[in-house]
């Protein structure tokens, strides 16, 4: 039996990982130098991030806020930022020229959207939903003013109208159809006949109403908001419907949605904008007033549903044909199996290029400052156009820069958390 | 969607056809002036920090408002760009253009509008840095100049250069912003733009002192008011607010002495405030102190140039050829009778 010199009994202790692999050396050399490559890029990252804050931090830490004029600002110090101008503008760059003694209402109507869109977005509060219902009406009126009466008559016909057509279902008719054409002969007798007088009488009975503040005072970031939040959530159904309706198998609402789709993606956004602004007017007679904010809202909804369509039919597409077939052979209807099985599929995988349309869509606005609206950007040319801030450039777009990203960057995290939420696979 | 887009446009189609008048009816049934100025035009048209419009086209339009109704303040201003204008003009969206807007023969003809006159004489001017040392455009050759791309000015810049036998070498830049920064960075040793820009810029430069514009004005920018073809009372009156302004400089009639002249020997002046026998401004449907109260608005064309141009502005432009004939300008009204 030969001896056994030495057996060890217990297991040598895991030495520690060399100090270049773990901690901060380790990080360092896994993420910013593993190669001879990425040493080199890190090392010009940093050169210029360095030389950009070298100049960006001192221009901006030391910065004027409380100078007359740009003349002012130039006296003192001419090589640090002159925020003064946003010391003396910030509410026309908020608010555009709306009247000073009027901010609380799209104040309270910006307040009103974040409660709105939360029922939304996240399906805990879906209880609230009715608040998002009545929003737009309520937006219309904060922002715009006028009777009351006038913007609510237009929810109190629709609910007529709604409960007219769930009545004739309920007790009287089982056609589908016949029921919504007398709810829609119903609606329209009633705006056409009896809204008006009702409103008159509601107006004397229980005036309510704001001072009327007109399109033409809208502006700054209310008007970018106003532009871009109605795009976006008008866009999103009807470039759901686009999309179904271009794969649909009726001929006629595939080339009509073709047709909608091709040529407006096959267009500008500056030239439907001209089209609103300009190209109407030549349509309309001389002196109809249809509201310049209106006709920009519409054209950046056709726009967007136009590419929302898009998006969501490469949702579509990237479903396997056995869902269509599976849900088909379950019995459901067109609609049924669309609402539970094909879109929360589709709409699922198109989050990222439905929000990106949302982003773009959102930034796009500010083209309207070219047809003369004072969107932020429209507005900066204005503000420079005032002697004591001619020659103003870095301090405003700086600015309207960081209050696009605040929103934008706000929406690209929304849509993150909702893909995490959503991921089924692994 | 786009059915009903159609609808709503047949239904104002059909409501609003036949229904015109005369602008000046339109106007008064209105309550209030449509005067189209620029979104944003240095000492022409802008917004202050308290977002009262304000400028030299500002100005003109309160004056007419005044005319109209006796009241500066009953005019509102749709700020237009370049882009829109004129079409805002053409389709009714506007009464009248006062829009720092340069009169030319296809603007008058082509596109029928109608110019009222002119309110400013500008033009084509070059800034130099000092310590170049030249003191003329004709000094100029072999510079390298910064021009915006597609302008007049552009053209203007190669019809000059050409004519004087001289050679440049261009810089192309986007806009006025643009060619300042380029200029200031010694990518060029002279910008070119209109000159009332260049003064306005020049004033905020980090050293006004250290830059010069340059005396000669090398093309003509007669700046005007606009109205559309159509109805020659409204430009009548139009013309005849602005002819107003400049008459009042001429005999001295300012806003704080405009009450002083009842007992003036001077018939015209009499015609002019409404303070005689006649009155003439009912030819055109204004009440007998109309130009009284546009006088009274703003003051007259000198006080006006200078709350927005001149040194008072802190723009400090010189008058120049925009001063009256009797002061070795080119600003010269028709008769007042």
């Amino acid at each position: 039996m030969t001896k056994i010199a030495f057996v060890r009994k217990k297991e040598i202790p895991p030495s520690a990982p060399p100090i270049t692999e773990v901690g901060l050396i380790g990080w360092f050399r896994q993420n910013l130098f593993s190669s001879w490559l990425n040493s080199i890029l890190t090392v010009l990252s940093v050169y210029f991030i360095v030389i950009i804050l070298w100049d960006f931090i001192p221009w901006a830490y030391g910065g004027h806020w409380n100078t007359k004029s740009l003349r002012e600002c130039l006296d003192l110090d001419p090589d640090v930022a002159c925020f003064s101008v946003l010391t003396a503008r910030w509410k026309q760059l908020l608010f555009g020229l709306y009247p000073a003694e009027e901010y609380w209402r799209p104040t309270l109507t910006f307040i009103f959207l974040l409660l709105a869109i939360v029922p939304i977005l996240f399906p805990k509060f879906f209880r609230f939903f009715w608040f998002s219902i009545i929003y737009p009406g309520l937006a219309v009126w904060l922002l715009w003013g006028g009777s009351f009466w006038s913007i609510s008559i237009v929810y109190i016909g629709l609910t007529l109208g709604a409960l007219f057509f769930l009545t004739l279902i309920r007790q009287y008719l089982k056609n589908y159809i016949i029921a919504a054409v007398l709810a829609f002969l119903f609606t329209t007798v009633f705006f056409l006949f009896i809204s008006n007088p009702l409103v008159g009488l509601l107006n004397v009975i229980l005036p309510i109403s704001l001072p009327f503040v007109e399109s033409l005072k809208m502006g700054g970031f209310t008007l970018s908001l106003i532009v871009g939040v109605t795009g976006i959530v008008a866009s999103f159904p009807i470039g759901i419907l686009l999309a179904l309706g271009r794969q649909s198998n009726l001929p006629v609402i595939k080339m009509i949605c073709v047709g909608f789709i091709e040529f407006i993606r096959g267009v500008p956004l500056i030239t439907l904008l001209f089209v609103a602004s300009v190209l109407l007017n030549y349509f309309l007679p001389p002196g109809t007033n249809f509201d310049i904010v209106l006709r920009v809202v519409i054209m950046v909804t056709l726009f967007s549903a136009a590419y929302m369509a898009e998006v969501i039919r490469g949702g579509l597409a990237g479903l396997p044909l056995g869902q269509h077939e599976a849900s088909a052979s379950l019995g459901l209807t067109y609609w049924q199996s669309q609402r539970l099985i094909i879109m929360p599929q589709a709409l699922k995988i198109s989050i990222p290029g439905i929000v990106n349309t949302f982003i773009g869509l959102f930034k796009d606005t500010t083209l309207v400052s070219i047809i003369s609206l004072r969107d932020p950007v429209g507005l900066a040319s204005t503000i420079r156009a005032d002697q004591k801030w001619n020659g103003i450039y870095w301090e405003l777009y700086v600015a309207i820069g960081l209050m696009f990203f605040i929103f934008c960057w706000g929406m690209s995290q929304y849509s993150q958390y909702l893909e995490r939420k959503l991921k089924t696979d692994k | 969607m786009k059915k009903l887009f159609l609808g709503v446009l047949t239904a104002l189609a059909l409501a609003a056809s036949g229904t015109f008048a005369g602008t000046l009816d339109d106007v008064k049934a209105r309550g209030n002036l449509l005067c189209g100025v620029s979104t944003g035009a240095p000492g022409f048209a802008t917004v202050d920090d308290s977002g009262k419009d304000v400028g030299f086209d500002v100005d003109y339009c309160r004056a007419l408002a005044a005319a109209i109704f006796g009241d500066p303040m009953a005019v509102k201003f749709v700020g237009l760009t370049s882009a829109v204008r004129f079409t805002a003009l053409a389709a009714g969206e506007v009464d009248i253009l006062a829009r720092n807007t340069t009169w030319t023969y296809s603007r008058d003809t082509d596109l029928k509008q109608t110019f009222l006159g002119v309110n400013y004489y500008d033009g084509q001017g070059f800034m130099v840095k000092k310590e170049l040392g030249v003191k003329s455009t004709t000094e100029l050759d072999g510079a390298t100049v910064c021009i915006q791309v597609g302008t007049t000015t552009e053209l203007n810049l190669a019809d000059y250069f050409k004519e004087n036998g001289m050679s440049y070498e261009p810089v192309p830049t986007a806009d006025n912003a643009e060619s300042q920064q380029q200029y200031l960075a010694g990518a060029c040793d002279t910008y070119t733009t209109d000159a009332s820009a260049l003064h306005g810029t020049r004033v905020n430069l980090e050293n006004p002192d250290d830059h010069l514009v340059l005396p000669e004005i090398i093309s003509k920018e007669p700046l005007g008011p606009l109205v559309r073809h159509g109805d020659d009372n409204w430009a009548d009156i139009g013309r005849w607010v602005l002819n107003a302004l400049v008459i009042a400089e001429e005999k001295g009639i300012t806003k704080a002495n405009i009450d002083s002249w009842k007992d003036t020997k001077d018939a015209e002046i009499h015609r002019l405030l409404g303070t005689g026998d006649d009155d003439i401004l009912a030819m055109v449907g204004l009440p007998k102190n109309a130009m009284y109260n546009a006088i009274k608005a703003g003051g007259n064309y000198g006080e006006i140039f200078e709350n927005n141009l001149g040194a008072t502005s802190g723009i400090n432009i010189e008058r120049g050829v925009n001063a009256s004939w009797t002061k070795g300008g080119i600003l010269y009204s028709p008769p007042f009778r």
